[in-house]
């Protein structure tokens, strides 16, 4: 909870400066109330998630609307990872994104490396075209992609169509722009004294890159690292697309699609399928939200 | 040491190019310990191949064949070698800009995303505002709760919504009939397209607001309390400081918000996919990204579907080249 309010006021006034936003106790009452309120409606949908997943089935297809449960059940999880293979798809999910994640973030780390340690000629307009890559709009890649995979999986078949390998590469390359963007920062603010240091020292460049620079920015690392692992985490399209006919091959978002069906959802799995889903993306996200503002924050400050 | 001299750099935009390289050789001399350029000219490129080949292979190639693809008539038949490929120039564009339908997805795409992008933005900014009048421990909870929302992946969130709204199990229907509203009994939000599309719109923001918040909310902490108390002992009233010294110094952050949601929504895919069941009753739902991968992936009409991708690209391309404008106004250092 703290972790989540100190970065937020580090920019605060000093603290007699902000009298003027709070005069009278009576209006501060009214908006804290309000903001509360607000509050409970936002969490509300996290919150029907996780009752619905632990209510029994019997409860939830007579319409149980009550915002509580007597009789809390696992009876929906067990449906999920027995009946469906949904651990199967967990794992597949997971595998996915360790791997994008890995790759990833030390490419986009050598990349920012050079892109701000170094002053070569066309620095600026490679930076510029990582800032347009990353608004590419990838959805709109799906066509092309798909046949180059396709093409690619008759030479290797470990990422042809089908493969976790295709959907891999697809989300390192996705991943890149956005983690070189916000690594940029963490590995410019290394003082530049220290890399004198290290070369006085005789460090090569590239000893200095992996035994120095790299501890030294390996908190901005592990914030860019958990985002390319929700973006894959998250991914439905590619998955959806590439994917076609290797069942024991597909990952969770799809996997909870398969619950639906036409008239006869099945309420209580979709919801513990989703429990399972987000629930390690609720955590790692609450884990680096202090970074994700800053790094947000760099790429928007005024 | 770059830092510096591209922000100097920065300080006067048309001048900028001449000022790099006038400030480029003294910055240098000032750091005779460093080894020669000669030899460190090499090294960049180590570190920035292996990334540039995969975006090149993954992001370049790709869009080139989507141009490529939108021009040629790309269908099943060709895909499986049993048609020769055929060349059809701009072809698919023209069939496209002569189907009433492509006018209506267009048409649906700019309201659905305009319409998130205004809410957005309109709850994030209202609800900062409000963060800044909090205890601490609300305001806590407030952005703990945000974080949740945002964090929650667009499948999850679909699902859980569309249970929410589920026509005979939902709870909104449930609450709707018993305080009276008897029509709402077994009522379907996704039956008809607007509220459909309200629907989904309803989740978009939810999941997004939370960045307008949070960035919004660092923006007005940034401004710096000497300036407003300044104002006060001009005899600014609290309204007048807020129209005229902090909307304008919040304007670069409300603009990059704008250009981010902008560009989000207009990409929105799994949730109108996953609430509309693939684009709603006979297409009603379809936006441009929907539009496109059902042309390509259920029509088999890749070359078609390519056309649509590559009017998605420009669109998003254009709205970057605004935001890139602005981020340089900015002074964001490159």
């Amino acid at each position: 909870m703290t972790a989540v309010d100190v970065p937020l006021r580090k920019n605060r006034p000093a603290p007699d400066a902000p009298q003027q936003f709070r005069k009278r106790g009576r209006r501060r009452f009214g908006a804290d109330a309000a903001a509360l309120a607000i509050a409970l409606l936002v969490a509300f949908p996290l919150f029907w998630m996780v009752l619905s997943a632990l209510k029994p089935k019997t409860a939830l297809d007579a319409g149980d609307a009550a915002p509580f449960t007597l009789e809390p059940s696992f009876d929906s999880f067990m449906r999920v990872l027995s009946l469906n293979n949904f651990g199967r798809y967990f794992l597949n999910s997971v595998i996915v994104a360790l791997v994008v994640v890995i790759v990833s973030t030390v490419l986009a780390f050598l990349a920012s490396v050079a892109l701000t340690r170094y002053q070569f000629k066309v620095r600026t307009k490679l930076l510029i075209v990582v800032l347009v890559s990353q608004m590419v709009p990838v959805e709109a890649l799906t066509i092309p992609l798909f046949f180059l995979l396709r093409n690619a999986g008759e030479a290797v078949p470990l990422v042809g169509l089908n493969q976790l390998g295709s959907l891999v590469l697809v989300h390192v390359g996705f991943s890149i722009p956005f983690a070189i963007w916000m690594l940029r920062g963490f590995v410019a603010a290394v003082p530049v004294e220290i890399e004198e240091a290290a070369r006085i020292d005789g460090a090569s460049g590239f000893r200095f890159v992996r035994s120095i620079l790299f501890p030294l920015v390996a908190p901005g690392v592990v914030a860019c690292s958990v985002f390319s692992f929700i973006s894959t985490w998250n991914d439905f399209l590619f998955a959806k697309t590439f994917i076609i006919s290797a069942q024991e091959n597909q990952t969770l978002p799809m996997a909870l699609l398969t619950f639906f069906k036409p008239d006869q959802n099945d309420w209580g799995a979709i919801m513990a399928g989703s429990v399972i889903m987000t629930i390690p993306v609720l955590i790692f996200f609450i884990a680096v939200q202090r970074k994700l503002v800053s790094g947000l924050a760099g790429a928007v400050k005024g | 040491m770059t830092a510096l001299a591209s922000a100097k750099a920065g300080t006067n935009g048309a001048n900028r190019k001449q000022d790099r390289k006038q400030n480029r050789k003294p910055t240098t001399a000032r750091m005779p310990r460093r080894r020669s350029q000669g030899k460190r000219s090499l090294e960049p490129w180590f570190y920035l191949a292996p990334a540039f080949i995969v975006l090149i292979a993954l992001l370049g190639y790709p869009i080139f064949q989507l141009i490529n693809v939108s021009l040629y008539d790309y269908r099943q038949a060709q895909v499986s070698g049993k048609a020769p490929l055929q060349f059809t120039g701009l072809e698919n564009y023209q069939k496209l800009f002569a189907d009433p339908e492509f006018w209506s997805v267009l048409g649906n795409t700019v309201l659905f995303a305009g319409a998130c992008v205004v809410l957005t933005l309109l709850v994030g900014t209202l609800l900062a505002v409000l963060a800044t009048r909090l205890r601490p421990w609300v305001r806590t909870a407030l952005f703990v709760v945000s974080l949740g929302a945002w964090a929650t992946p667009a499948v999850t969130g679909s699902a859980v919504w569309l249970f929410l709204f589920d026509p005979t199990l939902g709870l909104v229907n449930k609450a709707l009939a018993s305080v009276g509203l008897t029509q709402f009994n077994g009522y379907s939000w996704t039956y008809d397209k607007w509220s459909a599309f309200g629907l989904v719109a309803s989740e978009v923001v939810w999941c997004s607001f939370p960045f307008v918040l949070v960035t919004v909310y660092a923006g007005i902490q940034a401004i710096s309390t000497e300036v407003i108390e300044a104002a006060r002992l001009d005899g600014a009233s609290m309204p007048r400081i807020a129209r005229s010294i902090m909307l304008p110094m919040l304007r670069p952050i409300v603009m990059v918000v704008t250009i981010q949601s902008i560009i989000w929504n207009f990409k929105i895919f799994s949730q109108i996919y996953i609430m509309t069941n693939g684009g709603g009753i006979a297409g009603q739902n379809l936006v441009l990204n929907v539009y496109g991968y059902q042309q390509a992936f259920a029509a088999s009409l890749y070359g078609l579907g390519s056309a649509l991708g590559v009017i998605m690209t420009t669109l998003l391309m254009i709205i970057t080249l605004i935001y890139l404008r602005i981020l340089k106004r900015t002074g964001e250092v490159l």
